[in-house]
């Protein structure tokens, strides 16, 4: 007998596709965009019910792009909040309801928001905050640097690191998909370098557009809808965990390390959409590695070929994709054989130079330079890389700025 | 889950933490092992017949009639319970309760430890609780008692449990009733 098989569509009439065949077997074309247009691709593709915008730059044409899906019948609820503070609490509250939602924001605006983070994770909603990072110092900067994902690393989200607007694509999508597995089902931060991404045009490989995700299936959250009757959550006003101080303490305990168990729990999912949370790039015998992540790392390949092409010295990236959960035991793997760790950054405090030294204290026994670092705009291009090494390494500098 | 509470408070337990990863699918966890679903289903059963006050704890997901699934669940929950001659202590919800918990009758996820050791429960089922109160409940009975705790899961299972059984729907309750059955001839009860 004929097997027959039922085609399902969402509510923008689009066939729902499973995750793989979306990510890594539609058919894909070339289109030239920039990132902030690659997010719209991404939400129209990823049966969203509800975003909320507000605006701050780099993110703002984002956030008006999601709006336009809104009109044409993508996603099912847009507006705009009062501020970021009541863009995350709003989203939050899409996300109780049962919806997918999505929003983006930058620097100051995460900054703003921030209480709500923590909130998120705790309430385990799976929303994806597109994250397009700039500075959050005094005097004012709306230029690149990734400060803010500093201030992130330890809410309960999951962050990835694009380097590209490709890379910025299929992790949205991944993102939902990962975030809304029921023992994972905490927040994801798909974070960027802003502008570099977000404002320049590069060639990307999209699948068509008639084609989408799965919707969201709240009932296969951890914590039940009914939980979410009054916001911010009944569990929110249970007097045993918030007024006892006797006996609250196991429960606020318990409950805020599962909620860094489930990001630990989403390791086998993100390896598997993102083909790993780390790549390696260059000679893999060569004994200087940069370990880095989005726009950073992009700059370390393409220094890792100069450094070979104009000096004959091998050097290689491993490539950070994922910094919550951090790929600690693909790292220490990826460095065995490394005679010098470099770590090049877009922000003045080297917070992945941190995590690197962590991941690798009594572990790996191996220098760890946080160099080179530029932040508040400055750019990064591989010339500024290489002479750092040549000096490093006791090298002439010949051509190099 | 590494070992039988109480583990105390420093280092808290989690089973993540200490390298353990939910079963893969078709398996099961027996402590820090990944085993053979009817292994983890045995020594689950043994358990509950062999140790103190065993009690079978379900929650909303069986003990609603959300779906025929459900329904189904919730009868053999009752039978999982006749043929292991356990207790049945609800999770009927997570909302707060007023004027106090009653641990005699109930189980709160925030405070599993009053109802164990109230009711001195050596081993113990989750069975329809929503997996992140099951995942709270769990690390708290670790911290705080010696239960013996058993997750009966239908999605992936739950590490901090001492045996996790995944992907448990009627089917595979059915299977757990029919081995129940056998070790408990086994042991002469």
């Amino acid at each position: 007998m004929q097997k027959t098989e039922q085609v399902q569509y969402n509510r923008a009439g689009q066939r729902v596709v499973s995750p793989d065949y979306l990510l890594f077997e539609a058919p894909r074309e070339k289109q030239f965009m920039t990132g902030s247009e690659v997010v719209k691709e991404a939400v129209k593709r990823a049966s969203v019910d509800a975003s909320v915008s507000y605006p701050i730059t780099p993110q703002s044409e984002a956030a008006h792009l999601i709006g336009e899906l809104w009109v044409e019948g993508y996603v099912g609820v847009y507006f705009r909040g009062e501020s970021e503070f009541g863009v995350m609490s709003e989203v939050a509250g899409c996300s109780m309801a049962g919806a997918r939602t999505i929003t983006t924001t930058s620097g100051p605006g995460t900054l703003r928001a921030m209480e709500n983070f923590p909130m998120w994770a705790g309430s385990r909603l799976p929303i994806q905050l597109v994250l397009m990072a700039r500075g959050v110092n005094a005097p004012l900067t709306i230029q690149p640097d990734n400060l803010e994902i500093s201030f992130l690393l330890d809410t309960g989200c999951m962050i990835w690191h694009a380097e590209t607007a490709q890379e910025l694509f299929d992790m949205i999508l991944a993102g939902f998909v990962v975030a809304e597995q029921p023992d994972v089902h905490v927040p994801i931060i798909t974070a960027i370098d802003g502008f570099f991404i977000s404002h320049t045009r590069e060639a990307v490989m999209l699948p068509p557009d008639d084609i989408a995700l799965p919707p969201y299936n709240p009932y296969k959250s951890p914590m039940v809808p009914l939980d979410m009757e009054m916001a911010p959550g009944r569990f929110l006003r249970d007097p045993y965990v918030m007024k006892s101080n006797y006996i609250s303490y196991a429960a606020h305990t318990s409950w805020q390390f599962e909620v860094r168990a489930a990001i630990e729990r989403s390791r086998p999912y993100a390896k598997h959409y993102l083909r790993g949370l780390i790549e390696e790039f260059g000679d893999p015998e060569a004994d200087i590695v940069f370990v880095a992540s989005g726009t950073a790392a992009a700059q370390a390949k393409e220094a890792t070929l100069m450094l070979l092409h104009d000096e004959g010295i091998k050097a290689r990236v491993v490539r950070i994709k994922t910094i919550r959960p951090f790929p600690t035991q693909e790292l220490i793997e990826a460095l065995r054989g490394a005679k010098y760790v470099f770590v090049p950054e877009f922000n003045v405090i080297g917070w992945l130079e941190r995590e690197v030294r962590r991941a690798l204290y009594g572990n790996l026994d191996v220098p760890v330079i946080g160099s080179p670092r530029v932040a508040g705009g400055m750019t990064m291009p591989p010339e500024f890389i290489v002479k750092e090494i040549l000096q490093f390494l006791g090298k002439e500098v010949k051509h190099v700025v | 889950m590494a070992k039988l509470g109480p583990a105390g408070y420093s280092p808290y337990p989690v089973a993540m933490y200490e390298g353990v990863l939910t079963p893969p699918p078709g398996k099961a966890l027996l402590f820090n092992e990944i085993v053979d679903e009817e292994i983890a289903m045995r020594e689950a059963a043994k358990a509950m017949l062999t140790r103190e006050n065993p009690t079978i704890f379900p929650g909303p997901q069986v003990l609603y009639a959300w779906n025929e699934e459900a329904k189904e669940k919730a009868k053999l929950v009752r039978k999982i319970a006749e043929t292991l001659g356990a207790k049945i202590i609800p999770m009927y919800d997570y909302r707060p309760k007023y004027p106090k918990i009653d641990p005699e009758k109930e189980i709160n996820p925030n405070h599993p430890n009053l109802t164990i050791w109230h009711n001195n429960i050596k081993a113990c089922i989750f069975v329809g609780v929503h997996c992140h109160y099951a995942n709270v409940a769990l690390k708290i009975i670790r911290a705080e008692t010696d239960c013996f705790t058993i997750a009966l899961c239908g999605n992936s299972g739950h590490e901090d449990a001492m045996i996790t059984l995944r992907d448990q729907h009627t089917e595979e309750l059915e299977k757990f009733i029919r081995v129940a059955e056998e070790v408990k001839r086994e042991l002469g009860k």
